[in-house]
């Protein structure tokens, strides 16, 4: 089993009564809130906690993209990557990704994503979500209904621009380029392991098995409520006539890790109800711009609701629409919800072990990202979690999925014929 | 209130409905936002003295997935232009509402002679920064009634399944509707129609919801100052952005008179 640390940068000092008095996280998050010197102070934490986890032995580093978000301070991922590469030796870099259909050219991000393989030597992971209503169509503007044809069409743009050898013209519906030709080209050949984030779309499922891609459940509301999710996924594939590889598959899970389970609610409670309450709290009418999702995944959804309803249930699951979204949110008033429903898993080393090696086992996931600092989270508990993490629970399932290849990880260059890392010595510089 | 006739057409591969009612010369509607999921009080009015003659716009309700392989401003237009020349609109009256009505403005600017009369009823196509149109697509699905009718339950009414409907295409037509129109005005409204209203030769009656909370009254000046033909214009009292269902016969009525 992978494990993957992942950084979402959370602005950390939204006011107590943020959800209150504003009404969302993202989109229009106003600009008062945001102190640049505090800033400054957080991304250079946050750059520490990830150089950090790859010092501590995990397996990944991961970033992503996020726009007009006080979750998420990342527009540019890419940015946070190539300082990372500088920074860290043998670890995996993983950026779980670039918006394709944000991009203009989208080959952009070939470049890009090239230059960052080129830098570290091989070790880039190269994300592909479509990206968030939230991002794309509201803070980008990018129009619902063609967003997801232009994504696809990015996305071969992309491919072919790091597989051919000649430049070439590309004659697309979106984009049309008379001389395609990057420089630099990626290290990883034909191209860096691609993942594709997303939810419960049965057609991204499918795109991504005939693409052999990995698929990243990338949920915040934890592993019990992702069961019928992966479900459908596993199911999807043995249709499809693909190996259950657990490797096809990664999730995100929070996790906070301490002496005890004591310990750990007393550390990790008020930092979770931070992350649910604040960060997540997202306006519902940047929710479902029409167009967004597919009217076969909508098709999907209402059947499985109307089939739900007549057995007498209620739905639970994914996050693809607005009301399940609102519904998952309302679970996460306090630690104990929280904590009751599965979003983050809490406890002494061997409880985290336990539930994890259920989460993976029963998901069937080998690619595990990890959000080990979560909403206001200091830095030195976080770097806490990440140690005891590493030291007490990484190497009980380490073995776990032993069985099965991992065909999607990097394939950096030999450790010998890459670039030594001087050693940062800023003082020296000054003088 | 009877059903009108239903005929359907083929535009760009996608059949597409046609409503016909009444006797007497043409007049076409080209419905506004969300569309015509059924047959309105204000059409029937108008058909009570004319012929009246409604093509759904692509991606509309009737107007199956049309809109999927319209990519440009032009390929709209074209669209549009099929739909009023293939339901033998062409050289009649036109009314168009909403999005419906920036489709009405563009074939009589650019068509001048596929359109003899013209009304719109608050168009699209224009954004005023000092004046910002709401975002449509930005909204809690509760919220939008509001938005289009001054009396919410209007607009609720003609949206609400009826029985027998498929539970399950009933609402993704109705989202497809507001993707649709996504599909060409997002994410302001903004089409630039300004640059063709002064191509108009048809006679125009600019009618506007006094109470529409989408596109503010001053854009009715604004649609007037771009204008070369002739224009009148009607505030609604009592009407909101679709001012064809909060008032259909005080809209009705003014259409016709300006038409005699």
């Amino acid at each position: 089993m992978k494990f993957l640390w992942f950084h979402l940068m959370p602005y950390k000092e939204l006011p107590e009564d943020f959800k209150e008095k504003h009404p969302s996280v993202w989109v229009d998050i106003h600009s008062s809130l945001f102190d640049p010197a505090r800033a400054h102070h957080m991304y250079n934490e946050f750059l520490d906690e990830l150089e950090f986890a790859a010092a501590c032995g995990f397996d990944a580093i991961c970033c992503n993209e996020h726009h007009s978000n006080g979750y998420g301070l990342m527009p540019s991922p890419n940015l946070i990557a190539s300082a990372l590469a500088r920074r860290t030796t043998d670890t995996a870099i993983c950026v779980l990704g670039n918006s394709l259909a944000l991009y203009n050219p989208p080959t952009r991000v070939a470049e890009e994503f090239a230059m960052i393989d080129c830098i570290s030597g091989g070790r880039l992971i190269a994300g592909f979500p479509v990206g968030t209503p939230m991002d794309t169509t509201y803070a980008y503007g990018s129009n619902p209904s063609h967003l997801r044809d232009r994504y696809y069409e990015a996305h071969d743009l992309v491919l072919r621009a790091w597989k051919e050898k000649e430049t070439f013209a590309f004659n697309g519906r979106y984009n049309q380029q008379r001389y395609v030709n990057i420089w630099p080209r990626p290290i990883q050949q034909p191209h860096p392991p691609i993942w594709i984030p997303g939810a419960g779309s049965v057609e991204t499922w499918r795109w991504a098995a005939e693409m052999d891609y990995v698929f990243c459940y990338l949920s915040y509301y934890g592993y019990k409520m992702a069961q019928n999710v992966m479900q459908g996924f596993w199911e999807e594939m043995a249709r499809l006539g693909k190996d259950r590889n657990p490797y096809r598959a990664g999730f995100a899970q929070v996790v906070g890790v301490a002496e005890s389970r004591q310990q750990a609610l007393d550390l990790y409670s008020g930092p979770a109800e931070y992350f649910y309450g604040r960060c997540l709290h997202v306006d519902p009418r940047f929710a479902g711009p029409p167009g967004y999702v597919t009217e076969a995944t909508q098709r999907a959804g209402i059947e499985s609701q109307v089939k739900l309803a007549a057995e007498g249930k209620g739905g639970s699951g994914p996050s693809t629409n607005a009301s399940s979204a609102t519904k998952m949110q309302s679970l996460a008033r306090d630690m104990k919800n929280i904590v009751a429903n599965g979003y983050v898993i809490v406890g002494s080393p061997d409880e985290v072990t336990e539930q994890l090696r259920e989460l993976a086992t029963t998901l069937n996931i080998g690619q595990l990202m990890l959000l080990m600092q979560f909403g206001n989270l200091s830095s030195e508990v976080t770097k806490y979690n990440t140690r005891l993490f590493a030291e007490k629970v990484m190497p009980k399932l380490k073995g776990l999925f032993a069985d099965w290849e991992n065909r999607w990880w990097p394939r950096p260059m030999e450790k010998r014929q890459r670039a030594m890392l001087p050693a940062f010595m800023p003082q020296a510089a000054a003088h | 209130m009877t059903e009108p006739d239903t005929s359907t057409i083929d535009i760009n591969g996608y059949p597409t409905r046609v409503w016909r009612k009444g006797s007497g010369p043409k007049i076409g509607f080209l419905a506004g936002y969300g569309g015509l999921p059924r047959w309105i009080p204000f059409l029937e009015r108008l058909a009570e003295t004319r012929t009246v003659i409604v093509p759904s716009l692509p991606g509309f309700p009737g107007g199956d997935r049309g809109h999927s392989v319209l990519d440009s401003q032009l390929d709209w237009l074209l669209a549009v232009r099929d739909l009023i020349d293939k339901a033998g609109l062409a050289g009649g009256d036109l009314v168009g509402s909403s999005v419906g009505g920036s489709f009405a403005a563009e074939m009589a600017a650019v068509w001048p002679d596929k359109v003899k009369r013209l009304a719109l009823i608050a168009p699209f196509g224009l954004f005023d920064e000092q004046a910002p149109a709401t975002d449509p697509w930005a909204q809690k699905q509760d919220d939008i009634a509001g938005l289009m009718t001054a009396q919410p339950e209007i607009y609720k009414a003609l949206k609400r399944m009826p029985a027998g409907a498929n539970s399950i295409e009933w609402p993704i037509e109705q989202t497809r509707a507001a993707e649709a129109a996504a599909r060409i005005f997002w994410p302001l409204g903004n089409t630039r129609l300004e640059r063709r209203l002064p191509l108009i030769k048809a006679p125009t009656l600019i009618l506007w919801g006094a109470e529409d909370r989408l596109l503010p009254t001053s854009y009715a000046d604004a649609v007037v100052r771009a204008m070369r033909a002739r224009t009148e214009t009607r505030i609604i009292a009592g009407a909101g952005h679709l001012a064809e269902l909060d008032k259909p016969d005080e809209v009705a009525a003014a259409i016709l008179s300006f038409m005699l």
